[in-house]
Formats: C-alpha cells, sequence, structure tokens
C-alpha cells in the first residue's frame, strides 16, 4: 500500500477511536472555554481594545489547548504499545506522521469553528479587514502548531514526564509562527496594516518545517 | 551484544536456527528472552554485532515476512477486532477483510463480535494478538509469552494453532515460561541465562529430562502436555 493509503487508513482509525472517547476534543475544548471565560472577566475589553489583543488571546488559548490534544495522540499509541505493532511493520513512518499531523490538524479547526463565536461574543470582536485572510491565517497558524507538536510529541513520549516536556520544546520553536500569527490576526482585526508579510512567512514555515519533521520523523519513532 | 547502560542483556548471543521449525525459547525473567526478540524483530538495535534474518540484514527489508506478538497485546482498546486486524491488514497491504475473518477464526474468535478489544477478557486479546500475528502469513513468527494470563483451556488452544502453524512451513520463536504447553509441538528448546544461550535441546523423549533443572524450567513430573500434540 502507498504513503498516502496507510496515512489515510490511519487516520479513519484515529478519527475513530476520537469519536468513540472524545478525549482530546473534550479536554481541548474545556481548556479553551476556560481561557476565553477567565480572560474576558479578568480584561472586560471594550470593542477597540479587543481588537488590539484578540490576536494573541485567540492563538495563545489555541496553543495550550492543542498540546492537551497532541499529548493524546501519541498516549493511544502507547497504551498497549500499540506503537511497536506498527514499527514492526513494512508501514513507511512518514504515512503514521501524516495521519496523526491531520488528525490534530482537524481536532484543532474542529475546535476553532466552535470557539470563534465565543470569542466574538465575549470580546465583541468585529473584523475590519476581509474575514477570508483571517481564514488563511488560521489554517496556516494551524499547521504550523500541529506539525510541529506532533513531531515533538512524538519525540517526548518515552519520557517520563513527557506533558512537561513538549511544551518545553515546542513553545521556544514555535515563537517564529506565534509571532506571525498573532500579527496577522491583528492586523486584519483593526485593518490597520497588511498582513501579507506575515501571511506568507507562516506559509514558508510551514513548508520548511514539514520537509524537516517528515525527514526527522523515523529517526524518532525508531529511537529508544 | 546489547546494553541497557552498563547492564549486558544479551551476551555473546551467537546462533543459527533452521527454517520450518518451531523454536520454545526458556529461562528465568531477565534472562534476555524478549530482549533477544526485539532485537530480532528490530525494535532495539544490538549495541555490537548484527542480526541477519531471513537472508537480510535490514530487518525493514523483510517486515513483510515476520510476524510479532508483544508482551502487552499491541491492540487498541477502543476498537473491535475485526476493526483492529483490518487495520493492521492494510498496514501490510492486505486489502480483503475476508482474511481477517479467517484470522480471527483460526483463533477461535467470532468475526462478527462488535464489543471493544477493552472490554475482551485477556484470553480473548491474546488471541487476538496471535491473530494479528499471523494475519499478513508470514514465514517467522516471534511470539513473546503469548500465553501469559491466559487460562489454560485457552492456552492450549494457541499452542495447537502454533503447531498448526509450523506444520505449514512456518518458523515460529515462542518464548514462554509453561514450556509444558509447547512440548507436544516444539521442536527444540533454547535455554536462556544471563543474557546467552545456554543450552539447546532437541525436542524428544529426554528433552524433559536434559532441561529439568535448568533455571526457569519447573522441576519435578514431565512437562508434557497431552493435550497438546500435532503431527508432522
Amino acid at each position: 500500500m502507498s504513503t498516502m493509503a496507510i496515512a489515510r487508513a490511519t487516520l479513519m482509525k484515529d478519527l475513530r477511536m476520537e469519536w468513540r472517547s472524545k478525549d482530546a476534543i473534550n479536554s481541548m475544548l474545556f481548556f479553551a472555554l476556560l481561557v476565553v471565560v477567565i480572560f474576558s472577566f479578568a480584561f472586560n475589553p471594550t470593542a477597540e481594545e479587543s481588537r488590539q489583543i484578540a490576536g494573541g488571546l485567540i492563538w495563545v488559548a489555541f496553543l495550550f489547548a492543542a498540546v492537551v490534544a497532541l499529548n493524546q495522540t501519541w498516549a493511544r499509541e502507547l497504551r498497549n504499545q500499540v506503537l511497536d505493532a506498527y514499527r514492526v511493520s513494512p508501514a513507511p513512518p512518514n504515512a503514521l506522521f501524516l495521519a496523526k499531523t491531520i488528525g490534530n490538524f482537524l481536532f484543532v479547526v474542529v475546535l476553532e469553528c466552535l470557539m470563534a463565536p465565543l470569542f466574538v461574543i465575549f470580546y465583541e470582536l468585529r473584523s475590519v479587514g476581509p474575514v477570508w485572510q483571517l481564514i488563511v491565517v488560521a489554517l496556516l497558524g494551524t499547521w504550523a502548531l500541529v506539525v510541529n507538536g506532533t513531531f515533538f510529541a512524538a519525540l517526548s513520549i518515552r519520557t517520563r514526564s513527557r506533558e512537561i516536556m513538549l511544551p518545553l520544546i515546542l513553545f521556544p520553536i514555535s515563537i517564529p509562527a506565534l509571532l506571525g500569527m498573532v500579527d496577522a490576526t491583528t492586523s486584519i482585526l483593526t485593518g490597520e496594516a497588511s498582513p501579507d508579510f506575515w501571511i506568507k512567512m507562516l506559509a514558508v514555515y510551514d513548508i520548511v518545517f514539514t520537509a524537516i519533521c517528515l525527514m526527522l520523523f523515523e529517526t524518532v519513532l525508531n529511537a529508544e | 551484544m546489547k546494553f541497557f547502560g552498563r547492564f549486558a542483556a544479551l551476551r555473546g548471543v551467537s546462533a543459527t536456527f533452521s527454517a520450518g521449525r518451531l523454536y520454545v525459547v526458556l529461562g528465568d525473567n531477565g534472562a534476555g528472552k524478549s530482549t533477544l526478540l526485539r532485537v530480532i524483530t528490530g525494535l532495539m538495535e544490538p549495541s555490537q554485532g548484527s542480526v541477519t534474518l531471513l537472508g537480510a540484514t535490514k530487518v525493514r527489508d523483510v517486515a513483510h515476512r515476520v510476524g510479532y506478538m508483544g508482551h502487552a497485546p499491541l491492540l487498541y482498546d477502543e476498537l473491535s477486532g475485526m476493526e483492529n486486524l483490518r487495520y493492521f491488514a492494510g498496514l501490510y497491504g492486505i486489502k480483503d477483510g475476508e482474511v481477517s475473518r479467517k484470522a480471527m477464526l483460526m483463533v477461535g474468535l467470532d468475526p462478527d463480535l462488535e464489543r471493544r478489544v477493552g472490554q475482551y477478557s485477556q484470553g480473548m486479546r491474546q488471541r487476538l494478538s496471535l491473530a494479528r500475528a499471523v494475519l499478513h502469513d508470514p514465514e517467522l513468527m516471534l511470539l513473546d509469552e503469548p500465553f501469559s494470563n491466559v487460562d489454560v483451556r485457552s492456552a492450549r488452544d494457541m499452542a495447537a494453532v502454533l503447531g498448526r502453524v509450523r506444520d505449514q512451513g512456518k518458523t515460529i520463536f515462542v518464548v514462554t515460561h509453561q514450556a509444558q504447553l509447547m512440548e507436544g509441538v516444539a521442536d527444540e528448546f533454547v535455554h536462556m541465562a544471563a543474557g546467552q544461550i545456554a543450552k539447546r535441546v532437541a525436542n524428544g523423549p529426554t528433552a524433559t529430562a536434559a532441561l529439568v533443572g535448568e533455571p526457569g524450567i519447573p522441576r519435578g513430573e514431565s512437562m508434557a502436555d497431552p493435550e497438546v500434540r500435532t503431527t508432522r
């Protein structure tokens, strides 16, 4: 079977398991919801202030929430040591990585779709710039988070304190992407500047890190 | 050689095994049995030396010809038995669902059972794990304690299945502490101690006498289990 066929089968398996357990989506949703509500009460911003801070707030909420899902992804493979069954098979390691990354991407996108109306309500958000650009930034930014997150979660699965290890490795390397996401989002919400540069930077970041992760994943998967 | 830090789990293991035979690997806990299987499957790299498997030095090149059953079941608790097998069959390029059904029937499980594996008994999990290992019709099977936590009847059934698979020309390694279950079907007993192969005894009337008293082998009565026998 080809890499894409195995990636598709693995993705379908993961979606089926998530549909049944709802482990990742529930914990992400609960976490993001808490951040939105608590920040709203803590700052009580006006509509104009909201536009200025929402970019940072939204992406910090999604970044922290995504970490919860990223840890769950590989925890499933460690239970009953199922990952060994994949490792001894002739299936290409990259198919597993792609499936996990796409799965996490879908989980976080679902979270963003569910949380977007809440951000609008709690922060009285009205975008001055075009909304379609927000969607592009969301998709590129989400991929940037999950591609590195999935890779580093795989790297830390065999460490004893993996829940702590993942953010410690992931957050510093995500700073350029986070900067791009926050600035692009703020630019679109306020309409004060063009987000084009940040969107291009996010696209390049995604391409570079996806390529690097795909190249290194086999080594990470087989590390003892 | 295989080291974990300064501890040598495998020490100078050098052996050749013939195809089409069923080897039972015995020994105390920590003797290196599971490590040996993990090194052979490529799940662990030897610290020194190499493994040549089915003529290949890179295990990945012959992965489709090898079946592995780990000490843990290597199954997803959230999926049913058939869902598990269909997924793992896909990893070996098998699209036909009938193959998974046959594997389940071979180990005495109902393919139509919709219950999730998390709700299976330990015996059922072990059987399903065996089905997963034989799914792609491998030439070489490496089974790590397939009878652990399995009731005597299920273990006998599994041993009989292994005998039949061996009779089809497959090579099988079984790591177990329950040698008596395998005496009816084994071709050779391999006794490991302190990370080395201490003794190899061909199965036969004198096998029991030769092994009883070794560390990890029960003393006393014959290991033979009259209900587990196959003809060759």
